[in-house]
């Protein structure tokens, strides 16, 4: 049954949602024409003036080699980011699910990272593996390893990797409970009498049945690594060494502000803008109804 | 096919005993409704025989094997759930072969037995839907097929019926009589609903609060009833109960009646009996024996068939059902007499039923 409130007066209903309209407004749509008109102004070098030079920055942007292997850290961080969230998490999730003592103290402690700020935990992180003082780089040096990812590239990815999924596990645990205390234990036992262990349980009940949940944070931890994992980046690696972990919100913010390349910047912005709008509509779409059983 | 044996079972939670020393023997082939009111722990004596919850003291055994350590999978028995417990991501197909799959049976003798018990439960035209797509009592076959395609030693119905409406409750009532009529296997069904017992039971066992109060064919139980739980919660509406004293050879119940003991009881009845009348027993007029009842009708509930007055004594109501429809109206006083050697007398005490 539909609930509807009908307001007898014409303009209230209007004043109420103004102050909602004015924030969209203001820090959305505004910004966002402003990213879609600079992206097709191409400014000198002190900001003095600028000329319209219709699509020429995003011609230049795919013609760079150095924004193309952004795409490809983009992609390599992402997937790591959302598949690794997901696969710990998961295992988390089902292991407090089978907690019957305390399980409420293992609930709490592992929602709490995150209520942690990004770049409190990037920098958290960053002091836990620092080549210098870091602690597990002690006990990594101890058992002979090089650790500096201040030098090597693919130790700086797996830093961010680390503190950026740590982040994101806490989220992806709650709807992984959620789901997994939605399904019916008569289900789980239903299948031990059919003669199904712990694991093939899992696997053939348990799973198919958090697939909904599955894609639904498997978008929203995608859009997470595009784009929430900025403070991250920023707190420890900065985009380096070189650009191993230069994702491309990264280079939005560096082209733009350190670089001073508004033009090329917006463009980049703009190209973002269609990744996360088709993200959000596959997910719109899928969500109610591909992934139903 | 097997026969089920519970020894001196018990089953505690922590420090309490919640299923107090059970025996019971379920004969090969013999179909055993498990009934009570609900939290008695019918369910937890059910779950024990399938290997879902533990066996705190005692042994169960199925078809002479001691099962107590045995997980449940290696039981062979089937169950079927209140809520059916389908997986709901496969097809109908699919949830009765899952088992089967994993039993590692061949992909022929799978499809045979699906196809099998599909037309038992005439499931044909469905075998390819989702569960959702299902109605209630289509689903609750299903939940039947998964449990007949393995052929177990013996099935365990968990309140199956519960979920359904009043006219297919009936309808699944008379399948599964049907089915074990056809398959002929061990049942143990559990329910609070006594018509279900009643009906589908070659011998039930009344549980209150953890304690089997009696074993015996439906009808055994029913003219015979053990105690005051069993009589009350057995037949519907319930057995009328009047709490009274001892007047000499009789039982004083109030209003200056005296309902005279059976002479075997005389020696036993203590100072405090109950006397207890079911409805159909009481006889309007004086076609009954012992005292007269005079009674104040209160309600009248006409059902057509029969008719249920709910009249006063004593200061509580008691009901009487009348045949046909020439009922007394509310407000109106009726006359009535109990049914030769159909008045009941346990010990209030006790509880117990007296016996000589």
């Amino acid at each position: 049954m539909e609930k509807r409130v009908v307001f007898r007066s014409a303009w209230l209903p209007y004043v109420l949602v103004a102050p909602q309209i004015a924030i969209t407004v203001i820090f959305f749509f505004w910004p966002a024409a402003q990213a879609v008109y600079y992206s097709f102004l191409l400014q000198d070098a002190f900001g003095l003036k600028s000329q319209f030079v219709w699509f020429q920055n995003f011609v230049d942007l795919l013609r760079d080699t150095n924004y193309l292997s952004s795409f490809r850290t983009t992609a390599v961080f992402s997937f790591l980011v959302a598949a690794s969230g997901i696969a710990i998490s998961l295992l988390l999730a089902t292991m407090a699910n089978a907690v019957v003592r305390g399980a409420l103290v293992y609930k709490t402690l592992l929602i709490w990272p995150y209520a942690v700020a990004p770049a409190i935990a990037g920098i958290l992180w960053a002091f836990l593996f620092a080549p210098s003082i870091g602690i597990v780089t002690y006990y990594l040096k101890w058992i002979g390893l090089d650790w500096n990812w201040m030098m090597h590239s693919p130790q700086a990815m797996l830093l961010v990797v680390v503190a950026s999924t740590w982040k994101q596990i806490s989220y992806n645990f709650l709807f992984f409970l959620a789901g997994l205390q939605s399904i019916p234990k008569s289900l789980i036992e239903a299948a031990a009498i059919d003669g199904a262990g712990p694991f093939r349980r899992f696997w053939t009940i348990v799973f198919p049945l958090l697939s909904p949940t599955t894609f639904f944070l498997l978008v929203i931890n995608i859009v997470y690594a595009f784009f929430d994992t900025f403070g991250v980046i920023d707190a420890t690696t900065q985009g380096g060494p070189g650009n191993a972990t230069e994702i491309l919100v990264y280079k939005v913010y560096y082209d733009g502000v350190k670089a001073a390349d508004l033009g090329g910047s917006s463009a980049q912005s703009v190209i973002l803008m269609f990744i996360v709008i088709s993200l959000t509509v596959v997910q719109f779409r899928f969500v109610e109804r591909k992934v139903q059983y | 096919m097997a026969e089920i044996v519970l020894q001196g079972v018990t089953k505690s939670f922590g420090k309490t005993e919640v299923i107090h020393r059970t025996d019971v023997t379920i004969g090969d082939g013999e179909f055993v409704v498990m009934v009570g009111p609900s939290g008695c722990g019918k369910s937890t004596i059910l779950r024990m025989i399938a290997g879902l919850e533990t066996t705190t003291d005692g042994e169960i055994r199925i078809g002479g094997r001691r099962v107590n350590e045995v997980e449940p999978k290696d039981r062979n028995i089937a169950m079927v759930f209140q809520n059916y417990a389908l997986y709901p991501h496969m097809s109908v197909y699919d949830n009765m072969a899952y088992g089967l799959k994993i039993r590692k049976f061949t992909k022929d003798d799978i499809d045979k037995r699906v196809q099998r018990a599909a037309g038992i439960l005439e499931l044909g035209p469905y075998l390819r839907r989702k569960p959702r797509e299902l109605s209630g009592g289509q689903r609750q076959r299903v939940a039947m097929g998964r449990a007949i395609v393995r052929e177990p030693a013996a099935f365990l119905f968990d309140e199956p019926l519960s979920n359904l409406d009043a006219k297919l409750r009936v309808q699944m009532r008379l399948e599964i009589q049907k089915l074990h009529r056809e398959l002929a296997t061990t049942s143990v069904y559990v329910t609070h609903d006594q018509v279900e017992a009643m009906t589908l039971a070659n011998r039930m066992l009344v549980i209150n609060a953890g304690t089997v109060e009696q074993i015996g064919a439906p009808l055994e139980v029913y003219d015979d009833p053990a105690s005051l739980f069993v009589a009350g919660f057995i037949g519907s509406p319930s057995m009328n109960f009047m709490p009274g004293r001892r007047a000499g050879d009789g039982v004083d119940v109030g209003e200056g009646l005296v309902v005279p003991l059976p002479p075997a009881l005389r020696a036993t009845a203590g100072e405090q009996v109950t006397v207890g009348v079911r409805p159909e027993h009481f006889v309007p007029g004086t076609g009954g024996e012992g005292p007269r009842f005079r009674l104040r009708v209160d309600t009248v509930e006409a059902l057509g068939a029969d008719s249920l007055l709910h009249a006063g004594f004593n200061g509580t109501l008691l009901v009487v059902r009348i045949e046909g429809h020439a009922t007394p109206l509310a407000g109106s006083s009726l006359e009535a007499s109990i049914l030769p050697g159909k008045a009941y007398f346990f010990d209030t005490v006790t509880g117990k039923r007296l016996a000589g």
